[in-house]
């Protein structure tokens, strides 16, 4: 019988992500090591950009002096623009497209990417005012961008990226040193 | 006797010799008397025939009686050689004087032809497909569809050409017509349809013993022609008035009855002509008539459901074709009204709707379902009552209380009360911190709390990005243990709860983890009422 009351309250239910997004990974990004990005791909296709928690930005107690989505003079992220159902007007990216820059107080920048081909529908604003919500929740509120993949490649966007497992296989593959 | 004048005389010739059957010279005449189009066809012929030869010979009388003998002779003689339509075709290029025996001696021919002959401008469906043996046809029909109703309307669909033929036959006699009456146009001339129906009506309801036939029911019955012999007739307007056919998506073909009336407007006379012979051809065939088609309008279905179970979706969930889930919440509730309505369709709507592992308790989700085609439409209470009984004995997984026929207008109550009414919820919550009841209390004393929601990423995919702001009117809650408290809410319609609480990515604000400066989640969500007041309660 599928209506059975669960009212497990002692169990730690899975969270957010866990029921409804699957994660994606992009290992080492445009060959700079450790540089990864994690993309939350929803059920129902639309994906979310967010910084993995191996990446350089994230380890050592590092600070961000700057996020700037500005990633060219022609060209900023905070300038786009979606409306309606089919959300027109929203860049499109593909995977190599920056989506903004990072520079630490160290003064080291990392550029962070789409990873997938798609629309984009939205960048995250708050980190730009709270730039520590990149650090403390990398994969929720400290997400990066918001992208609508076409309907026709919600599948095939994701063949270039590792799966959980062949990340976290690929990470303990590391030598020492790359590793936080 | 038919009402027919003097000056109807040219009208009656020249259209029973281009090979007209006698009720559409009827029809040409703007005869509007309905019992003219009643009377068998033979009969109206032969009062026709008479009225012109009649006519002709008091005239002819003031010359010579064997005179008029001899012509009479003469184009009797002459007609068994060659068809009638040959006559016609000759008869622009001859003397005037000439043309009114000529006229005459045609209309003899046909009396000798007639009942083989098609007309050229109805194509048959004036003729003998429109008769006792038609009416009992459709009579057939609308019994077998058993359907309860107490009055009928006939609609009729005909051929696109016939327009054309129409057309071509009005410059025929459009002279004559004009010489008739001054303000007689076109439109005056009695449509086929119309004369179809006056026949038939009478007919259609003597077989159906008695039943009104009327120009408004909610019962339908639908007769089609088609006529494939003459579909291309209407083609040389394409080439004429290209702007009137454009290919459409879900039509067949481009000619329909609209573009070639439209064409037709526009043509002038002469083009016209040009393209088209006046009067049209003789056809071979007569039309076919299609499947009578009975059609009964929607009947509405209101009420409020009750969903106990939480992996039952509100509407059928297909994800790539593939079904998720074995029933859900419309199919429940359909089934029994679809059987009793004998209905062939429905289309269900309601105030909101919850996710597929959100219970709907309480007074319930007001809903309304368009029954499409029901060959049942009269319940009364006790039945409407006796209805809502099968559909809860059914399942356990849903409830139905006050089921009631609606106006298709009150529906729009529905929908109005989306928007503006209140939602009560229930909520299991989840803390990571561990908490204290005395931690949870303060957001019991908070009151209209205004939320910027942007467009949750889960329904992102199909609805625009906007935030939206919504208000929470007042929450309670009752500690369960050191991660768990239920939280009650009274919510503005439309505000997304499960994104009140998890925040939804920081998408949600202010959100229930920043109200406990903790992560939270949402375990589980009743509905506890939709305060919207449709339907009106019916006491049990």
């Amino acid at each position: 019988m599928d209506c059975v009351e669960q009212t497990d309250t002692n169990a730690e239910a899975p969270s957010v992500i866990d029921r409804y997004f699957t994660r994606w990974y992009r290992a080492d990004m445009k060959g700079k090591p450790c540089e990864d990005h994690c993309i939350l791909q929803h059920s129902n296709r639309i994906c979310v950009v967010t910084l993995a928690e191996t990446h350089p930005i994230l380890q050592d107690g590092r600070t961000i002096k700057s996020i700037n989505y500005q990633i060219s003079n022609g060209c900023s992220r905070l300038n786009n623009k979606v409306s309606g159902k089919s959300k027109r007007g929203g860049q499109f990216l593909t995977d190599f497209a920056p989506l903004c820059r990072i520079t630490c107080s160290d003064e080291t920048e990392y550029t962070i990417y789409s990873c997938i081909r798609g629309r984009l529908l939205e960048v995250n604003e708050n980190i730009l005012e709270t730039p520590d919500l990149l650090l403390e929740k990398p994969s929720t509120e400290g997400y990066i961008a918001v992208i609508l993949p076409k309907f026709e490649e919600s599948k095939s966007i994701t063949e270039n990226l590792l799966t959980q497992e062949e990340f976290e296989k690929r990470v303990s593959e590391r030598p020492r040193s790359q590793r936080s | 006797m038919l009402p027919l004048k003097e000056k109807d005389k040219p009208i009656i010739q020249k259209l029973l010799s281009a090979g007209c059957c006698a009720r559409c010279v009827l029809r040409f005449c703007c005869l509007s008397v309905h019992a003219a189009y009643r009377q068998p066809p033979q009969e109206t012929l032969k009062e026709l025939q008479a009225f012109v030869t009649e006519k002709e010979s008091s005239k002819v009388q003031h010359s010579s009686t064997t005179e008029n003998n001899k012509s009479h002779d003469a184009a009797a003689s002459e007609t068994l050689g060659g068809p009638p339509s040959k006559r016609a075709k000759l008869e622009p290029s001859e003397a005037a004087a000439e043309s009114e025996e000529n006229a005459a001696a045609a209309v003899i021919t046909w009396r000798n032809e007639e009942e083989s002959r098609v007309c050229v401008v109805c194509l048959g469906i004036l003729q003998g497909l429109c008769g006792a043996e038609q009416a009992a046809k459709i009579a057939e029909a609308v019994k077998k569809g058993n359907y309860e109703f107490d009055t009928l309307v006939l609609s009729v669909s005909l051929p696109a050409q016939l327009c054309v033929r129409e057309h071509s036959c009005w410059l025929h006699v459009k002279k004559e017509v004009r010489e008739k009456g001054l303000a007689l146009t076109k439109d005056d001339v009695i449509q086929v349809k119309e004369a179809f129906k006056w026949t038939m009506q009478g007919l259609v309801a003597k077989q159906l013993g008695g039943i009104a036939v009327v120009t408004k029911s909610s019962f339908e019955v639908g007769v089609e022609f088609t006529h494939p012999e003459t579909d291309s007739d209407c083609h040389f307007l394409a080439k004429s008035c290209p702007d009137c056919f454009k290919p459409t998506k879900n039509k067949q073909s481009a000619f329909t009855r609209m573009a070639v009336v439209k064409a037709l407007e526009k043509i002038s006379d002469a083009k016209f002509l040009e393209h088209y012979p006046c009067p049209p051809a003789h056809p071979s065939s007569s039309c076919t008539p299609q499947d009578v088609q009975c059609l009964h309008v929607s009947v509405f279905i209101a009420g409020r459901y009750n969903k106990f179970c939480r992996s039952l979706p509100q509407t059928p969930w297909l994800i790539d074709g593939e079904r998720r889930m074995e029933s859900s919440v419309e199919e429940l509730i359909a089934a029994p009204i679809l059987s009793a309505f004998r209905a062939d369709g429905f289309n269900f709507s309601s105030s909101g709707r919850e996710d597929v592992d959100v219970r709907t308790l309480g007074n319930g989700r007001p809903f309304a379902m368009e029954l499409l085609n029901p060959h049942r439409s009269r319940f009364s209470k006790v039945e409407m009552m006796q209805l809502q009984e099968t559909i809860n004995k059914s399942s356990d997984k849903i409830r139905v209380r006050d089921l009631q026929i609606v106006t298709r207008e009150a529906m729009s109550h529905m929908k109005e009360g989306e928007e503006e009414k209140t939602k009560s919820y229930r909520a299991l919550i989840w803390t990571q911190k561990p908490i204290q009841s005395e931690d949870i209390t303060f957001i019991d004393d908070i009151k209209d709390l205004t939320l910027d929601q942007k467009t949750p990423l889960r329904v992102l995919h199909r609805r625009a990005l906007a935030i939206r702001q919504r208000v929470i009117h007042s929450m309670n809650t009752r500690f369960v243990d050191s991660h768990h408290f239920y939280l009650g809410l009274k919510t503005q319609a439309g505000t997304y709860i499960k994104e009140f609480v998890h925040g939804d990515f920081g998408r949600t604000k202010p959100n229930m983890c920043q109200l406990l400066k903790t992560d939270t989640d949402i375990l589980e969500l009743d509905v506890e009422s939709v305060d919207v007041d449709w339907p009106p309660a019916i006491p049990e």
